[in-house]
């Protein structure tokens, strides 16, 4: 990942961590005060705790046995003496039943949702980590447990297992691992990757010990908030097949208790009423535990795109006091662009730009990682993410006020008189139509024409960009054609409808040198036979001394100095210039100091190449 | 006499598909690198060169030839004889933002190195404070976490745990290339004055031929897998004599518009020789 | 491609012989008991050794295998231990019983969910907390609960549907519809909970993408980008979604055949489990698993489909 697609992932508040969900000592304490400030979690944590307390304390709290039947006691209703819930079909005290349904539900959560997570952990950190042939054991025989209805295979075993509801907790919790495991390989393989686990390889860190100190942390997030749903699925389930009548008369159960109320329904209705609300109490109180653990632990939940509202403008944003250029065809204004702060507040990341592009001319937009180059560049072509606002200023398009105008205003000059080249060719290709396809559909939308004269026009774009075999090209897929290629596509595209401005974002970092160096060839020769205006935004200032007219400069959200080429490279005014063109290794200078060797025992040893 | 000897290296990767052959990535390559000297390995994308780096730290098994550092075999060890040879070998790697665990402070990852190789808590600790001043970080570094650090700084921290143990052998796989410029000099000069004060050496791996002639004594070339040039840094980089290595520096773009031209029409007019 | 079939068929056959193989072997620890349960008062050693061997249940397990499966190819599963129906034909009459309530209920839960998921995925709004209020509800409240809520609140309070009971499709279309309602809105809601979430989750993922914001600059439309672009990479995995789902509702469907009393595929396997009917239990695995590696094998076909690096493998 370069680091100036980065920047995009700067501008979104998620920090490293948030995706990595472990943290240190020193961290994890402010994990558990975060959840202590959720007024969900504290809730409905509390809520358990009293319940689970309530039935751990079930021979003290109610007076008599879940079994034990009174005649008296038959439908009794509530508030009858000694039976302050009242009595069920067969003469038991509904408060004890209830209670010690409780612990039946307890248990089963912890051998339903233990024994999934002890399983699936274990088999998903031996699949995710070693070999080939491994993973795909673990994988088929994950799939094998995962291919039969949960609830059948524990009715079919029911012969087998005897109807104890213990070891069909157990079966079940075998049959849930699998989600568990998927979860914990695909983090395990997603970290085995990581180069710091490649570090730690290279100090001699042993297999188990790396997965112990590097891979836990990670994984350990996710299980936990999976812990949480997997006991309300393990009470669910084993409350639903205690009411069928699954297992021994004499455990009592929400299910068995509700089955018992169902027959009653009408005779009396609150012996449904209490096993059903606790039920649902206990699971809803879980299910919403998991909710708030994992958001604070991974971040919550991700947030829907506002797909066709267009980019997001503060009120007056649209004026400037500069006066507006005649000559240029695009002038920047004043334009400022905030994004939320984490702490709240906004935070602006684009602050107050001005440049221009004169027609038919190159300019360069050079700057380090969050200058905010970017930004501005997506700001003109209106695509700015959601979470980013425009505060203020102006842009304008030969004239004409872009900020402000509504997705489908800005539609018909996207692609048409604003085109756009990315950075990463590969990433920026939709995986799954022909290369030839996608082009078509974006020429169709840009000149109006029929699919037949829009696959003429692309063949011929596809040849202008140097590629070799432009029918092969056009029948293949992405992920048969090279960076290199993938970018022309791109360019290709770009170029299809003669736009008047060209918006190039790094168009060349991800490329290799000598491919790079075909691609400004291109784009040169592109930009004099159409007469196009490019705003190429770059790092690097190799590049722009090839290809750019002008250069405007940009740090940290402003532009400290606009010029000329010439001007800028020999005579730079701006102190941060100054600094970049400094920091430009030398062509000239090569390593003249000799190796050093320090101290070699034994005698004179002379250092360098034999 | 050489510390790290390389010699026809070949490595090879299983095919995409299950059946399908394997494909070779390194066609029998020799290098070396002397004490206290910096090798530049210079290739574009498919070259080799990360797997050259990463066959030399251990992290891919070689199909073909013998890799020794001091004489002696340093393919396919143990655990143990890993460990032993992370006392002399060690890497900075390319990416600042993955190659520092992110739930460890920087002091533990500083340790770690050095916890492995036994050393006591409070020795360990007092080398954590030395590193940090060797790198240029302030020493409440310790406490705090990656992500508290910019893209340079954590770069720092890469360079100040691969130097933990004092190793005699440094692979950098594109150190600087995911830095920005400002950062990449001093990045840069910081790799060099560690060399002078230490007299470590470096296998520098890089795609960018004006960084690799900024720190290396002597460089190779890689093209698709084949060794194609090595020389001294000078005349590698000035005066190649391999078709490939020309196009390379032809094909590097200066940065001022006058000499940017005159080097285009240079490429302009070797690549039309080229091709008659 | 086709080797892609083939090899996912061939598969698919070695799954459904080793859950069976695996089921039998459980099974066969149990032998003894279920020759009690069905001798009752008069089980003797003796009389259960006689039932054993009248049975064919003291031969080697391997070999009653083979000649369960053997005859199995044939189509011929035995009969019932206790109402000596052949099990083949009641099994398949139970299923298409289960089947006509889960695949309505599929097809639309399928529709709400991917209309629900795409629309909160890429509007958000309105649409969005009620998709994320609907999930909560389908997770909070259990199967259970939701099937017994509704028959109480559509068939007892406001009397528009029947509360039970079953009426075949070629009996009575009108009747069967009635019949099925309830049972289908129990499970589409339970369904509809996970599988927005999922789908909107896969959308967003999608979304958020370089490739649409650059198709984006060139002028494609909003709806093209989410339905045509967007949507064909999430199908895949929200196909794989689809196909768990049903296999999910199989079982599921269990607790309301219950509750509505529809002689379906789940209550004929609870009581044969009971009853310890061991040639209808395994007749009901085959199926159940035949049905499963059909569902499996139809999910990865497409998704082999819709994704052109396997498609030109």
């Amino acid at each position: 990942m370069s680091k100036l697609a980065s920047s995009s992932k700067e501008m979104s508040a998620v920090s490293d961590t948030t995706a990595q969900g472990g943290h240190g000592p020193a961290a994890r304490t402010s994990t558990f005060k975060k959840l202590l400030r959720d007024p969900q979690f504290v809730i409905t944590a509390s809520i358990l705790v009293l319940v689970v307390l309530a039935g751990i304390f079930a021979g003290v709290l109610s007076h008599h046995g879940p079994n034990d039947a009174e005649l008296s006691a038959i439908n009794a209703p509530m508030g009858t003496d000694g039976h302050p819930l009242g009595g069920d079909e067969s003469g038991r005290d509904i408060f004890s039943r209830l209670l010690h349904s409780i612990n039946t539900a307890v248990i089963s959560a912890l051998i339903g949702a233990g024994v999934a997570v002890v399983v699936g952990v274990v088999a998903g950190l031996i699949g995710g980590y070693f070999g080939k042939v491994t993973r795909a054991t673990t994988e088929w025989i994950f799939n094998l447990v995962m291919t039969f209805p949960g609830i059948l295979v524990l009715i079919i075993l029911m012969p087998v297992t005897g109807g104890d509801y213990r070891a069909t907790m157990l079966v079940f919790g075998v049959l849930l691992s699998p989600g568990i495991f998927r979860i914990v390989r695909n983090l395990v393989l997603g970290v085995k990757n990581e180069l710091y686990v490649d570090a730690a390889r290279v100090s001699g860190l042993g297999d188990l010990r790396i997965l112990a100190r590097h891979v836990l942390f990670v994984i350990r997030g996710p299980i936990i908030i999976q812990t949480a749903f997997l006991c309300g699925s393990a009470i669910a389930v084993q409350s639903g097949l205690a009411f069928l009548g699954v297992g021994s008369l004499s455990t009592p159960s929400f299910g068995a208790m509700i089955s018992s109320g169902f027959r009653n329904l009408y005779v009396v209705p609150t012996q449904f009423l209490w096993p059903s609300l606790s039920l649902g109490v206990m699971t809803a109180c879980l299910v919403l535990m998991g909710n708030s653990l994992r958001d604070v632990l991974e971040g919550g939940q991700p947030r829907p795109l506002k797909m066709g509202a267009g980019q997001r403008s503060a009120q007056d944003a649209a004026t400037s006091e500069l006066a507006a250029d005649e000559s240029a065809l695009l002038q920047v204004r004043n334009l400022g662009i905030a994004y939320a702060a984490a702490a709240g507040g906004a935070n602006e990341v684009v602050r107050g730009v001005n440049l221009r592009v004169a027609r038919g001319k190159v300019l360069g937009l050079v700057g380090e990682s969050g200058s905010g180059k970017s930004q501005t560049a997506f700001a003109t072509l209106g695509v700015l993410p959601n979470a980013a606002l425009v505060t203020r200023g102006s842009i304008l398009f030969d004239g004409r006020e872009l900020l402000g105008l509504s997705d489908a205003q800005m539609r018909p000059l996207r692609g048409k008189e604003i085109a756009y080249i990315p950075q990463e060719p590969m990433s920026n290709l939709d995986p799954s139509y022909k290369v030839g396809s996608q082009l078509v559909e974006g020429t169709r939308k840009a000149l109006g024409v029929s699919k037949a004269e829009a696959k003429q026009r692309v063949l011929a774009l596809l040849d202008r960009v140097g590629i070799m075999d432009p029918q092969r090209t056009f029948d293949s897929y992405p992920h048969q054609i090279s960076g290199g290629m993938a970018q022309r596509v791109l360019i290709a595209g770009a170029v299809a409808s003669r736009p008047r401005l060209l918006i190039a974002d790094e168009p060349t970092t991800a490329l290799d040198v000598t491919v790079q160096a075909e691609i400004l060839d291109l784009l040169r020769d592109l930009q004099e036979e159409l007469g196009m205006a490019v705003l190429i935004v770059t790092h690097n200032f190799g590049v722009v001394a090839d290809i750019c007219d002008d250069i405007a400069v940009m740090n940290k959200g402003v532009i400290v100095e606009q010029g000329t080429a010439e001007q800028i490279f020999a005579n730079p005014q701006d102190e941060y210039t100054k600094m970049l063109l400094g920091s430009i290794l030398d062509e000239d200078k090569v390593r003249e100091d000799p190796p050093v060797v320090a101290g070699a025992a034994g005698g004179a040893i002379e250092g360098g190449a034999a | 006499m050489s510390l790290l000897d390389v010699k026809d290296l070949r490595v090879e990767f299983p095919g995409r598909s299950f059946r399908a052959k394997p494909n070779e990535v390194l066609h029998g390559v020799n290098l070396h690198v002397g004490a206290g000297e910096t090798l530049g390995l210079v290739g574009e994308s498919g070259s080799g060169k990360t797997t050259i780096g990463r066959a030399v730290l251990g992290l891919v098994k070689p199909s073909g030839g013998t890799i020794t550092f001091d004489d002696r075999n340093i393919v396919g060890l143990d655990k143990r004889a890993r460990r032993e040879l992370a006392r002399d070998v060690q890497v900075v790697f390319q990416d600042p933002y993955t190659s520092l665990n992110p739930s460890m402070t920087v002091g533990d990852i500083l340790a770690e190195p050095l916890i492995i190789q036994g050393v006591d808590a409070k020795q360990a600790g007092a080398r954590v404070r030395t590193l940090l001043d060797q790198v240029g970080l302030p020493q409440d570094a310790s406490q705090r976490l990656p992500r508290e650090f910019s893209g340079g700084q954590r770069q720092r921290v890469a360079i100040a745990r691969a130097l933990a143990p004092k190793p005699r052998l440094i692979v950098c796989d594109e150190p600087v290339s995911a830095l920005d410029l400002s950062t990449q000099q001093r990045v840069m000069e910081l790799f060099i004055d560690i060399q002078r004060q230490t007299g470590v050496a470096y296998l520098f791996i890089s795609h960018d031929l004006q960084v690799v002639r900024h720190i290396s004594h002597r460089v190779s070339v890689l093209y698709w897998g084949d060794l194609v040039e090595t020389g001294t840094a000078a005349q590698v980089t000035n005066d190649p004599r391999d078709p490939y290595t020309q196009r390379l520096l032809l094909a590097a773009p200066v940065a001022d518009p006058a000499r940017q031209r005159a080097r285009r029409e240079e490429r302009r007019a070797f690549l039309a020789a080229q091709a008659g | 491609m086709i080797g892609y079939i083939l090899r996912r068929l061939l598969a698919g056959v070695v799954l459904a012989l080793l859950v069976t193989l695996i089921t039998f072997l459980l099974l066969s620890t149990s032998f003894e008991d279920v020759a009690k349960t069905i001798l009752g008062q008069s089980a003797t050693p003796d009389t259960i050794a006689a039932l054993l061997h009248d049975k064919g249940w003291d031969r080697p397990v391997i070999v009653q295998y083979i000649d369960w499966l053997g005859h199995g190819l044939t189509g011929d599963f035995g009969n019932s231990v206790y109402d000596s129906q052949e099990v083949a034909p009641a099994v398949a009459h139970r299923l298409s019983v289960t089947l006509s309530i889960i695949i309505p209920a599929l097809i639309i839960s399928a529709v709400l969910s991917t209309v629900l998921g795409v629309w909160a995925a890429s509007r958000g709004g309105v649409v969005d907390r009620i998709a994320q209020i609907i999930s909560l509800i389908g997770y909070i409240v259990p199967n259970l609960l939701l099937a017994i809520g509704l028959v109480w609140l559509l068939a007892v309070q406001l009397k528009w549907l029947p509360a039970t009971g079953y009426t075949p499709l070629s009996e009575n279309p009108l009747g069967w519809a009635k019949s099925i309602v309830i049972p289908v809105i129990a499970l589409v809601i339970g369904s509809v909970a996970s599988m927005s979430a999922q789908i909107r989750g896969r959308m967003i993922d999608e979304l958020s993408k370089d490739y649409i914001r650059t198709l984006r600059t060139r002028g494609v439309s909003t709806m093209s980008l989410v339905i045509k672009h967007a949507l064909r990479n999430a199908g895949g995995p929200a196909l794989t979604v689809l196909g768990l789902e049903f296999i999910q509702m199989l079982g599921g469907a269990l607790i309301i055949e219950n509750v509505f009393a529809l002689p379906g595929y789940g209550s004929y396997a609870f009581n044969a489990s009971l009853q310890g009917d061991i040639p209808l239990i395994l007749g009901i695995t085959v199926f159940g698993v035949l049905l499963v590696t059909v569902v499996n094998l139809a999910t990865d076909l497409v998704n082999g489909w819709l994704n052109p690096k396997a498609r030109l493998m």
